[in-house]
C-alpha cells in the first residue's frame, strides 16, 4: 500500500499567551503528493506558517499543543515520532525555506561550511549522498560534501559557485542569499519542500528566478513541495494546487486553475477581487473590510461570518465541512449554491 | 488576571496609576527582587538602629573589656569578642550605619555631579559637551580605587573626606547615562513643542527632561549601592578613611586579619554583614532594572 | 587595519596627557604634605626644603608639569619620593606580578563563565537555571577581600595546602626573566619544581579574583546565548536536521561570544585597577601593592605611574578586544 507524501489530518494547535489559549489552527486537511506544489495562502496570522512548522514539528510545546490530527508523512505520524527520528526527517526527508534571506545564514560562518555541516547532517542517515565509499575517513567525507556544496551552488545558478563557498553570507545579495539556503535546503535531497514565504523579502525581478528554480526543482527530482504565501499572483505562477487558509481553517482547496478561475468560497472571492488588475479602474483598490478574529474566544461557526458580506444566522452556528465544488475542488461554506448566483449577479 | 480586568472596566485608571500597579505586580511576580527588597529592609532597619539596639553600646563608644578578649562564640556573645574585649556584634551593628550612609552617600554625590555634568553636556552640546565627555571619558579609565584612594590621602583621614573622595570617583557612569537619555529626550515631540512655545532652556530641562530620565538613574542607583558598599569597606580594609575606633566593616575586618587563625570569629561578622547588604542591593537593582527598564529586559 | 591600529594609538596621545593632567591635580592642588612626612618626623624645615627642592617640588607647578611630561617622552616616570627609586624600574619589576594575576584570574573566569553561561541559557527556566542566578548574584556580592581571607583561613591556616601568600618562598631561587611571569618562566627554565610552586602560589589569590568577572560573564553569556536561540540562522539550522549538540557548540555559541567579549574587555582592565585588595590580602607583589603603600606615604609619583600605565592598559585591552571582534564576526572587519 502506498501512502501520500503528507497528509495532514484534522490537525488542531493551540497557543497559550497572557491572555488565554488562542485555537490557531482548527482542524486543517491537506495532502501533498510528489510532483505537486501545493500553495498555501491566507492573511498574516491565518495560520499558514504554524501549519508548515508543525510538519517539522518546529513549533516549540508549550506554548503551543497539539490537542487532535496527525500529520502523516509517508504513512508515519510525526507528531508521535520520537524527537531522533525527527531529528533524522529534517533537511533529510523534508527540507524547508524561510522568508528572509538576510537572517536565515550564520553571519559567522562561511556559506561552504553552513552547506557541508547540513550535508553531513544529512548523510548520517543517508550515506549516498555524499557519493563516497561508506568506510570513508572524516577529511574525505568533507571534502565530498564541499563538493556537494558547490555542485548545489552551482545548481541554483550562483554564478563561479566553486569560489563563493568561501564567501560569508553579507558578501551576497539577497537573491542570491536566498538561492543559498534553497541550496541548503536541497542538498539532503529532502521529498518535500516547505517554502515559507520565500520570496516576500525579495525584488519581483529576483522573485520570478526563485520561483522558477523551485519549479525546476519539482520538475527535476520529482518532489512535493508547500509553498506558503500571500501572493495570489505567486500561486497563479508557481503552484499546482492551492489551499486558501482563513483563521486556523482551510476555507478552500483543488487545482489551481480551477480554484482561480472558479473561486467558490466568500473569503477566496474577496481575495481574488483584492487583487488590482491592470483593467480595474484608478483608485479603486477593493480591500476586504474588517480584520482577522480573535482566536481566543473565538464563535463555534464559520470564522469568516463576521466579515461574510453573505452570511446568515445558520453561518454561526457550526464551523462548516469541506463540500465538494467538482473534482478535487472543495470549499468550505454552507451558502456554496446561492452564493453563485449573488456574485456574479 | 481577572481582577486587573475587572478594575479597569469599572474606571478608567490613570496611566501613571496602571503603570505602577503593573510594576508593581512584575514586581511581586519576581521572587529574587522581594528577597532583595527583604534583606535590604532588613539592612536600613540596622542603618537605623543598629546602635540603638546593639546588646553592648557602650563597646561601641569606644569602652574595652579586656578581661573578656578573644571570647569564641557564645550566647553573650554571639559572634564572640575582640582584642579588646568588646562584643563583635555590637560593633558590626553599628558598622552598618558607618558603612551605609557612606555607601549612600557616595552614590548620592555621584548621581548629583554625574546628572549635573551629563545633563548639560546632552543639554548644551557643542564643545561644552565635547569638553565634558572627554573628561568623563579619562576619569572612566583612572582605575577607580586607586583614584579614591589617592584623593581620599591627600584629603585626609575621616568619614565626610572618605565619601567625597570615593563620589569623585564615581559620577562618570551617571554623567554617560544622563547625557544618553538627554540627547534622546531632546528629539521627543514635547520638547520640541516645549521649545516651539518659547520656554527657558533650564526649565525645559529640568520639567521636561530630567523627570524622564529618573528610572534609568534610580535603577543604577540601586545597582551601584551594592558596590559602593564594597569601596567604602575597600578603603577601611587598607586603612585609609575611616580610622578605629569608628566601627566602619572593613576596618574591623582588616583589624581582625592579624589574629586570623586562631580567633577567626572576628572576622565572620563583617565579613558576612558586608556580603549580606551587597547581596539585597544587588538583587534588588536587578529586579528594579527588570521592571523599570524595559530595554534591559529579555 | 594597520591604519586602524594606527590611529588608535595616536588617540593615546590625549588621554596621556589628560591622566596626568587630572593625577597631577590631585597629587598638587589637594591639601597634605608629602614632602615633610618623606622627611621624617625629626627632620628640621631646612632640610625639607632642601628635599623639595631635590625634587623640584618649590616649582610652580606648571614647571614641573612640564619636567614630568618631558621626562616621559624618555621614558621616565619620576622619582619616589620615599624609596628614591625611579618610578619606571619599580613599574617594571611589578607590573609582570599584576598581569600574571589578572590573566590567571580571567582564564578562570572565561574558561568557566562561558560554559556555564550557555548551558545556563539552553536549561534556562529550570532549576538549575533560577539556582545559578542567585549564586552569580552572591559571587558578584562576594567582597574579594573578605573572600582572600576565608580561602586563606581554609587552605592555608587549616587545611595548610597552599601557602598563605607571596609569589615564591625567599628560599626559592627565581628563574631566569624572560616575561617576567613566574609560571611562564619557570617552565621556560624547565622547573618544574619552581613551576608548581608558583601555581600554588599563584592559585588562592587568582581565584579571588576571578569570582566577581566569573559571574557577569556567565550572566552576560546566559544574555547573549538567549537572544542568539531566537535567531532565524537557529531556526534553519534545526529545520534542516542539524545536531543538537552541532547547533548549541558552533552556531549559537561563536555568535554567543563575540556579544560577550565587549564585557570581557571591560573587565580585564577593570581588574587591573581592582586588583589592589586581593594583593594586599596576600601580600602578591604588584602594582596595587605597590601604589597602596605610595598611597599611604602621600608619595605622588608612583600613584601617577601607576595610574598612567593602568590607564593605558585599559586602552590597550579594548583596542585588542576590537581587533578580536572583528576576527570573530566577519561583518565587522576593519579596512
Amino acid at each position: 500500500m502506498t501512502h501520500p507524501l503528507l497528509d495532514i489530518r484534522n490537525l488542531h494547535l493551540t497557543m497559550t499567551s497572557f491572555d488565554g489559549a488562542a485555537h490557531v489552527l482548527n482542524g486543517i486537511d491537506l495532502t501533498v503528493n510528489r510532483g505537486e506544489i501545493w500553495g498555501l495562502v491566507g492573511e498574516s496570522g491565518c495560520g499558514k506558517s504554524l501549519t508548515g512548522l508543525s510538519i517539522s514539528r518546529l513549533v516549540s510545546t508549550p506554548p503551543a499543543r497539539y490537542i487532535d490530527g496527525e500529520i502523516l508523512f509517508e504513512g508515519r505520524d510525526i507528531l508521535s515520532l520520537p524527537a531522533k527520528e525527527v531529528q533524522s526527517l529534517r533537511g533529510k526527508r523534508i527540507g524547508m525555506i524561510f522568508q528572509d534571506p538576510t537572517t536565515n545564514l550564520n553571519p559567522s560562518y562561511r556559506i561552504g561550511e553552513q552547506l557541508v555541516d547540513v550535508a553531513l547532517a544529512a548523510a548520517r542517515h543517508d550515506a549516498s549522498i555524499l557519493d563516497c565509499p561508506p568506510n570513508a575517513s572524516r577529511r574525505e567525507r568533507r571534502r565530498a560534501a564541499r563538493r556537494l556544496a558547490g555542485d548545489m551552488l552551482d545548481r541554483v545558478g550562483i554564478p563561479n559557485a566553486e569560489a563563493r563557498l568561501d564567501n560569508y553570507p553579507h558578501e551576497f545579495s539577497g537573491g542570491m542569499r536566498q538561492r543559498v539556503l534553497i541550496a541548503m535546503a536541497l542538498i539532503g535531497r529532502p521529498d518535500l519542500l516547505i517554502a515559507d514565504e520565500p520570496t516576500t523579502a525579495l525584488d519581483v525581478s529576483v522573485q520570478a528566478q526563485i520561483l522558477k528554480l523551485l519549479k525546476g526543482t519539482v520538475a527535476d527530482h520529482f518532489i512535493g513541495v508547500i509553498l506558503i504565501t500571500h501572493n495570489l499572483g505567486v500561486v497563479a505562477e508557481t503552484c499546482s494546487h492551492v489551499a486558501v487558509m482563513y483563521a486556523g481553517n482551510i476555507v478552500e482547496s483543488g487545482p489551481v486553475a480551477e480554484v482561480i478561475e472558479r473561486p467558490a468560497h466568500p473569503y477566496t472571492k474577496a481575495l481574488m477581487a483584492s487583487i488590482p488588475t491592470k483593467h480595474s479602474k484608478r483608485g479603486s483598490l477593493n480591500g476586504l473590510g474588517g480584520s482577522v478574529p480573535n482566536l481566543i474566544s473565538a464563535p463555534p461557526g464559520c470564522r469568516f461570518a463576521p466579515r461574510c458580506p453573505h452570511a446568515v444566522e445558520a453561518c454561526t452556528q457550526t464551523l462548516p465541512k469541506p463540500v465538494q465544488v467538482g473534482g478535487t475542488h472543495h470549499a468550505a461554506c454552507i451558502r456554496l449554491t446561492e452564493t453563485e448566483d449573488l456574485v456574479d449577479a | 488576571m481577572s481582577e486587573i480586568a475587572q478594575t479597569s472596566e469599572a474606571e478608567i485608571p490613570r496611566p501613571a496609576d496602571d503603570r505602577l500597579r503593573r510594576a508593581l505586580f512584575r514586581f511581586r511576580q519576581s521572587k529574587l527582587s522581594m528577597l532583595g527588597a527583604a534583606v535590604v529592609a532588613i539592612v536600613l532597619f540596622f542603618t537605623a538602629f543598629g546602635t540603638v539596639l546593639a546588646p553592648y553600646p557602650e563597646h561601641i563608644a569606644g569602652a574595652v573589656d579586656t578581661a573578656n578578649r578573644f571570647q569564641p562564640p557564645s550566647l553573650t556573645h554571639p559572634f564572640g569578642t575582640n582584642e579588646l574585649g568588646q562584643d563583635v556584634l555590637s560593633l558590626v551593628m553599628a558598622g552598618a550605619t558607618v558603612s551605609v550612609l557612606a555607601g549612600f552617600g557616595v552614590v548620592l554625590i555621584g548621581t548629583l555631579i554625574g546628572t549635573l555634568v551629563g545633563a548639560v553636556a546632552g543639554f548644551v552640546g557643542g564643545w561644552t559637551d565635547e569638553g565634558l565627555m572627554r573628561l568623563t571619558d579619562l576619569t572612566l579609565t583612572i582605575p577607580s580605587l586607586i583614584l579614591a584612594m589617592a584623593i581620599a590621602a591627600a584629603l585626609g583621614p575621616g568619614f565626610t573626606n572618605m565619601v567625597i573622595a570615593i563620589s569623585l570617583s564615581w559620577w562618570p557612569g551617571y554623567a554617560r547615562l544622563v547625557r544618553g537619555e538627554v540627547l534622546a529626550a531632546r528629539e521627543e515631540v514635547y520638547v520640541t513643542a516645549a521649545r516651539a512655545i518659547g520656554a527657558n532652556p533650564s526649565r525645559i530641562l529640568f520639567r521636561h527632561i530630567l523627570p524622564n530620565v529618573v528610572s534609568p538613574i534610580i535603577v543604577k542607583m540601586s545597582l551601584d549601592m551594592g558596590f559602593a558598599i564594597l569601596t567604602v569597606a575597600g578603603l577601611g580594609f587598607i586603612g585609609i578613611g575611616v580610622r578605629p575606633p569608628t566601627p566602619e566593616w572593613g576596618t574591623l575586618l582588616s583589624l581582625s586579619r592579624s589574629y586570623m587563625p586562631d580567633y577567626w570569629w572576628t572576622a565572620m561578622a563583617p565579613g558576612m554583614a558586608m556580603f549580606f547588604a551587597v547581596f539585597g542591593f544587588n538583587l534588588l537593582g536587578d529586579g528594579l532594572r527588570d521592571i523599570l527598564d524595559p530595554k534591559a529586559r529579555r | 587595519m594597520l591604519y586602524f591600529i594606527l590611529r588608535r594609538i595616536l588617540l593615546l596621545i590625549p588621554v596621556v596627557i589628560g591622566l596626568t593632567v587630572i593625577m597631577f591635580a590631585i597629587a598638587r592642588l589637594l591639601p597634605g604634605d608629602p614632602v615633610s612626612l618623606a622627611a621624617g618626623p625629626n627632620a628640621t624645615q631646612s632640610e625639607i626644603d632642601a628635599l623639595a627642592r631635590e625634587f623640584g617640588l618649590d616649582q610652580p607647578i606648571w614647571t614641573q608639569y612640564f619636567d614630568y611630561l618631558s621626562g616621559l617622552l624618555h621614558g621616565d616616570l619620576g622619582t619616589s619620593l620615599l624609596t628614591r627609586r625611579p618610578v619606571a624600574a619599580d613599574i617594571a619589576a611589578y607590573l609582570p606580578a599584576t598581569l600574571e594575576l589578572v590573566i590567571a584570574a580571567m582564564l578562570i573566569a572565561v574558561c568557566i563563565g562561558i560554559p556555564l553561561g550557555l548551558a545556563t541559557a539552553v536549561w534556562r527556566n529550570r532549576w538549575p537555571d533560577y539556582l545559578s542566578q542567585v549564586v552569580a548574584i552572591g559571587a558578584i556580592s562576594m567582597p574579594r577581600f573578605f573572600l582572600g581571607l576565608l580561602l586563606q583561613l581554609c587552605f592555608a591556616m587549616w587545611l595548610m595546602w597552599l601557602p598563605l601568600g607571596g609569589r615564591l618562598p625567599i628560599i626559592v631561587i627565581p628563574p631566569p626573566t624572560v616575561t617576567g611571569f613566574l609560571t611562564i618562566d619557570s617552565l621556560l627554565a624547565g622547573d618544574m619544581h619552581t613551576f608548581v610552586t608558583a601555581l600554588r602560589h599563584l592559585a588562592m589569590p587568582a581565584i579571588a579574583m576571578s569570582l566577581s568577572p566569573l559571574a557577569t560573564i556567565m550572566r552576560m553569556m546566559r544574555a547573549s546565548t538567549i537572544e542568539v536561540m531566537s535567531q532565524d540562522y537557529v531556526t534553519t539550522a534545526r529545520a534542516l536536521g542539524l545536531p543538537r549538540a552541532k547547533i548549541i557548540l558552533k552556531y549559537i555559541a561563536r555568535n554567543a561570544v563575540s556579544a560577550t567579549l565587549t564585557v570581557i574587555g571591560l573587565y580585564f582592565g577593570w581588574l587591573l585597577g581592582g586588583t589592589v585588595l586581593v594583593e594586599t590580602v596576600f601580600d602578591w607583589p604588584g602594582l596595587g601593592l605597590y601604589a597602596t603603600k605610595a598611597i599611604i606615604s602621600q608619595d605622588m609619583m608612583p600613584v601617577i605611574g601607576v595610574a598612567l600605565v593602568i590607564g593605558l592598559m585599559f586602552v590597550a585591552a579594548n583596542l585588542v578586544i576590537d581587533l578580536l571582534y572583528g576576527v570573530i564576526n566577519p561583518k565587522v572587519r576593519y579596512s
